[in-house]
């Protein structure tokens, strides 16, 4: 495979430090240069990909794989409702299913921290998280409903070029089970400090950044099966340097 | 075979139904409905299965479907499904973990000897694949003294770790290059693949998980 070809639909994203809400020993974290797709997986593309690969549709899958949910807005395996749109991304889609599909394309889902990494750009800045207009743009996007209907490219454009990292769906991201939280807060009370080696390790590094603790918490509380109508993903791709 | 992360194609055969309940045995239907029993929906025979259907029947909810590959303790390379015909009863830990690890192996000892039934294996799959090597899981086999057949060490890339830890809902993190966050699970799978209990938390009294072996044994 040659390293210099970039496929039309990413763009790199050039590495640095950060600090996401729950890193490493809540410090800093280095991610590397990698290539990300500048628009989430569209209905379209998903729908060529389960031609090309039948045992991902509706009917095949199985269901360790996929829950009840997986395509469910489909009329057939190879058949989108007609009220779905070609350009909208694709949901109902499950983490198994959609780590596939990148590794189909020759790519890979983006872990956390390259997503967090690349998400933290606004349209002038590599890392806007202390932007107040930047995050209050993202959290009203998240009170709007029924997003995961709009076409892709239809929020805004950031720093790497990417559309659409907040705006219209959550996105799936390799190591999302890496999220040591329950998804219903109240739960997270000393009777659950059992279920997990190092609980004390988890807090987060600013509980101010309330946008990125709702994507953490949906993380921590989905499980690679599910299916959920507001749940996308895009496909990244590692930069081997020679 | 049919692998199933691989990027072949499958064939599209027409897809026949059953019961996921078996009233019927094995009988398959060439139409989607209801079972006339228990009128559960029928489930989409998976084409994979079909496939494998002459040697051992694998379920669409079966591990055995999994493809990736694992080094074992003892340096072998094998797939899940040459695990088939045991029931399985399995755990995520890292051999440098101090803290929750040592419990987590004393509770799988701890089921083992209450089950004390050869027709099952306990497995113990690494979440530090890049520390955790064949050399170190033996060594971490002989001196735990579960060094013998039923006991099975993997070891997988991170990728397969990844996956395998989202098909028994563990959650994992590094927090530091020997050091990470755990959920503390042990789940117990038939002699099919198909997982059938988890048993959650440190030092829990284990007499759920121990009967539920011993009734997928029979």
């Amino acid at each position: 495979m040659s390293l210099s070809a970039i496929s039309q639909n990413t763009e790199i994203i050039k590495g640095g430090t950060f600090v996401p809400l729950y890193g490493s020993d809540s410090s800093e974290v280095y991610v590397r240069d990698f290539e990300l797709d500048v628009y989430p997986v569209t209905n379209e593309q998903y729908l060529n990909f389960v031609k090309q690969y039948p045992k991902w549709q509706r009917s095949k899958s199985l269901s360790l794989f996929t829950d009840k949910n997986y395509l469910r807005k489909w009329t057939s395996d190879t058949t989108l409702s007609s009220d779905m749109n070609l350009n909208s991304p694709a949901t109902n889609i499950s983490w198994y299913a959609a780590k596939d599909y990148c590794v189909c394309q020759g790519k890979r889902l983006p872990n956390m921290d390259e997503w967090e990494y690349a998400a933290m750009a606004s349209q002038t800045m590599i890392n806007a998280q202390r932007d107040s207009i930047f995050n209050s743009m993202i959290i009203e996007s998240y009170e709007l409903p029924k997003t995961y209907l709009k076409t892709i490219g239809s929020t805004y454009k950031n720093y790497w070029g990417i559309y659409d990292m907040h705006g219209l769906v959550w996105e799936w991201t390799s190591d999302f089970n890496s999220v040591l939280i329950s998804g219903e807060s109240r739960q997270d009370v000393d009777t659950e400090r059992n279920l997990f080696c190092g609980s004390a390790s988890v807090n987060a590094t600013n509980l101010m950044d309330y946008a990125a603790f709702m994507r953490y918490a949906l993380r921590g509380s989905v499980k690679a099966n599910y299916s959920l109508q507001t749940l996308g993903f895009r496909c990244a791709k590692s930069i081997n340097k020679k | 075979m049919l692998s199933v992360f691989a990027c072949n194609n499958a064939s599209t055969d027409t897809t026949q139904y059953y019961c996921p309940m078996k009233c019927e045995g094995e009988k398959v239907y060439d139409e989607e409905g209801s079972c006339p029993v228990c009128h559960m929906d029928l489930v989409p025979v998976e084409e994979s299965n079909k496939v494998l259907s002459d040697e051992n029947e694998v379920s669409d909810a079966s591990i055995f479907n999994l493809t990736s590959k694992w080094n074992t303790q003892n340096n072998e390379t094998i797939e899940l499904k040459e695990l088939n015909g045991d029931v399985l009863v399995m755990v995520m830990i890292y051999t440098t973990c101090k803290a929750a690890c040592p419990r987590l192996v004393a509770d799988m000892r701890s089921i083992s000897e209450k089950v004390d039934n050869k027709e099952v294996k306990y497995v113990l799959v690494s979440i530090d694949p890049e520390n955790d090597t064949p050399q170190k899981l033996k060594a971490f086999a002989i001196e735990n003294k579960m060094d013998t057949d039923q006991w099975v060490f993997l070891q997988g890339t991170v990728d397969d770790v990844r996956e395998f830890s989202n098909v028994l809902s563990v959650k994992y993190k590094q927090i530091s290059p020997l050091d990470f966050s755990h959920s503390n699970i042990i789940s117990v799978f038939n002699k099919g693949g198909e997982l059938h209990h988890q048993q959650e938390g440190l030092g829990v009294d284990n007499a759920e998980t121990v009967s539920k072996i011993l009734s997928l044994t029979k």
